[in-house]
């Protein structure tokens, strides 16, 4: 038997997709199969983890709790989408260097995502707003303090340069 | 970890949506904000063959204060009914409880009538439906029925909803003036599941307590409200001893051990999260 496929389009970081997937599909193995946009991670596909949280409008969203078949009609920014190049990096992508706030690297697009949306409604928090903000995605590597002090950097690089700080669509094709 | 296979249904309408649900049978789900289906999917707890995805159909996602209720459509977001001030205004308690409700992640797709659909005793929303008296108003191919809350949960994930029926609204009554409220759980980590966790409900009237009530997460099968007058009433509400109230909600509830917390862990906690939630309601 051969599953149903539904055609559906879905803007990704501003870039316009076509195709056609069975309505299982999960946003999160669209962007990475589909699109080949393997830069949203895959962890523990129950939405515990964070790994996978891209921006549904630019509100932060976990792409293995939405199906692909649901997404046409919002604006889907991955991490691919926030400043890509290290000429033009997000400054919560610049804090993460600067802080070193990651080792292995895999929750870290879905720490990515998620405070550059934080920090667009919260420019300026304290420590322990900082916390609070990351309290739902895990990290097994850094034991949280890096990743703590980066999302306070972030905010002082945005402050200084308000023009980089805002949630780009990147048109990366 | 995938879904199994499934006939993808995006009506336009609810009277479309009932249509495929009755079309379909048992074999249908509806699919709201999908943060409490879609894991369960993934998991592959449950396979249903259709899933009708509800996030197209219009006049859904609002939120409307009365006098006497907050109500709220199919398709609000939990982060929506969160930050709606009129909401908070007629009844606080609806955003003491939502913040609590996992991760901001998650209560930006999740929708509040869905939780309630899903009827998880572990679930903060269910319970705050009991304690606020909600009207849930159910659309089926004859129309709308209303039940309340109390009648309304069954059982474990267990409801009166039919399988070619809608959780189209919940209506959240408000609580009379003087009323202060407070919701309180303790989790392992903020925003998992609550090993307990209670909503409370304290109405003073010149000077005196007139009523006091709680609800539960996670240490009773069914959400229930648990009256706490006689235990308070005529007392004044900072000089109230709360553990007047222990034995009541002792004999109310019924937690059950798993990995995180025992039962009589959980017996604890529930007791001492009632006595501070009462204590906090009264000063607000």
């Amino acid at each position: 038997m051969t599953e149903e496929t539904y055609a559906i389009a879905v803007t990704v970081n501003g870039v316009v997709y076509h195709r056609s997937v069975p309505g299982r599909r999960l946003l999160s193995d669209f962007l990475r199969h589909d699109l080949e946009l393997t830069g949203t991670h895959v962890g523990c596909e129950h939405g515990v983890c964070g790994a996978c949280t891209v921006l549904v409008d630019g509100e932060p969203m976990r792409s293995c709790l939405m199906f692909a078949v649901s997404a046409p009609g919002h604006e889907i920014t991955t991490v691919e989408g926030l400043g890509n190049t290290p000429e033009a990096m997000n400054p919560v992508q610049q804090a993460f260097i600067e802080c070193h706030g990651l080792q292995c690297g895999f929750c870290t697009p879905g720490f990515l995502t998620t405070i550059t949306a934080y920090l667009r409604d919260h420019p300026d928090p304290t420590s322990a707003e900082a916390r609070e903000a990351i309290s739902g995605n895990l990290c097994r590597c850094t034991g949280y303090q890096n990743i703590v002090k980066a999302v306070l950097r972030a905010a002082e690089i945005a402050r200084e340069a308000p023009a980089a700080a805002s949630t780009s669509g990147g048109a990366s094709a | 970890m995938k879904p199994g296979p499934f006939v993808y249904h995006r009506p336009l309408s609810v009277q479309e949506a009932l249509s495929v649900l009755t079309d379909v049978g048992h074999e249908g789900k509806i699919l709201a904000g999908g943060q409490s289906l879609i894991p369960i999917l993934n998991m592959r707890l449950a396979s249903p063959s259709h899933l009708v995805d509800i996030n197209r159909v219009p006049g859904l996602d609002e939120v409307t204060v009365s006098s006497e209720a907050v109500r709220v459509g199919a398709l609000v977001r939990h982060r929506q009914l969160e930050r709606d001030t009129g909401a908070y205004a007629a009844n606080p308690l609806l955003r003491q409880a939502l913040h609590c409700v996992a991760h901001p992640a998650i209560r930006n797709r999740g929708t509040t009538v869905g939780s309630i659909a899903h009827a998880d005793a572990a679930g903060e929303m269910p319970s705050v439906a009991v304690l606020t008296e909600a009207v849930m108003e159910i659309r089926g191919p004859s129309g709308v029925r209303e039940v309340a809350a109390d009648d309304f949960f069954e059982g474990a994930l267990e409801t009166c909803l039919d399988h070619d029926e809608i959780l189209e609204a919940v209506r959240f009554g408000r609580f009379p003036e003087g009323t202060g409220t407070a919701f309180l759980e303790s989790a392992r980590r903020h925003g998992d599941y609550a090993l307990a966790g209670v909503a409370a409900a304290v109405t003073v009237t010149d000077g005196t307590i007139v009523s006091a009530r709680a609800s539960f997460v996670s240490v009773t099968e069914v959400p229930t409200r648990l009256d706490l007058t006689e235990a308070v009433a005529g007392q004044e509400p900072g000089a109230v001893d709360w553990s007047v109230i222990d034995d009541l909600v002792q004999e109310h509830i019924s937690p059950e051990a798993d990995i995180h917390a025992t039962a009589d862990y959980r017996r604890v906690l529930a007791g001492e999260l009632t006595r501070r939630a009462l204590a906090q309601a009264v000063t607000r």
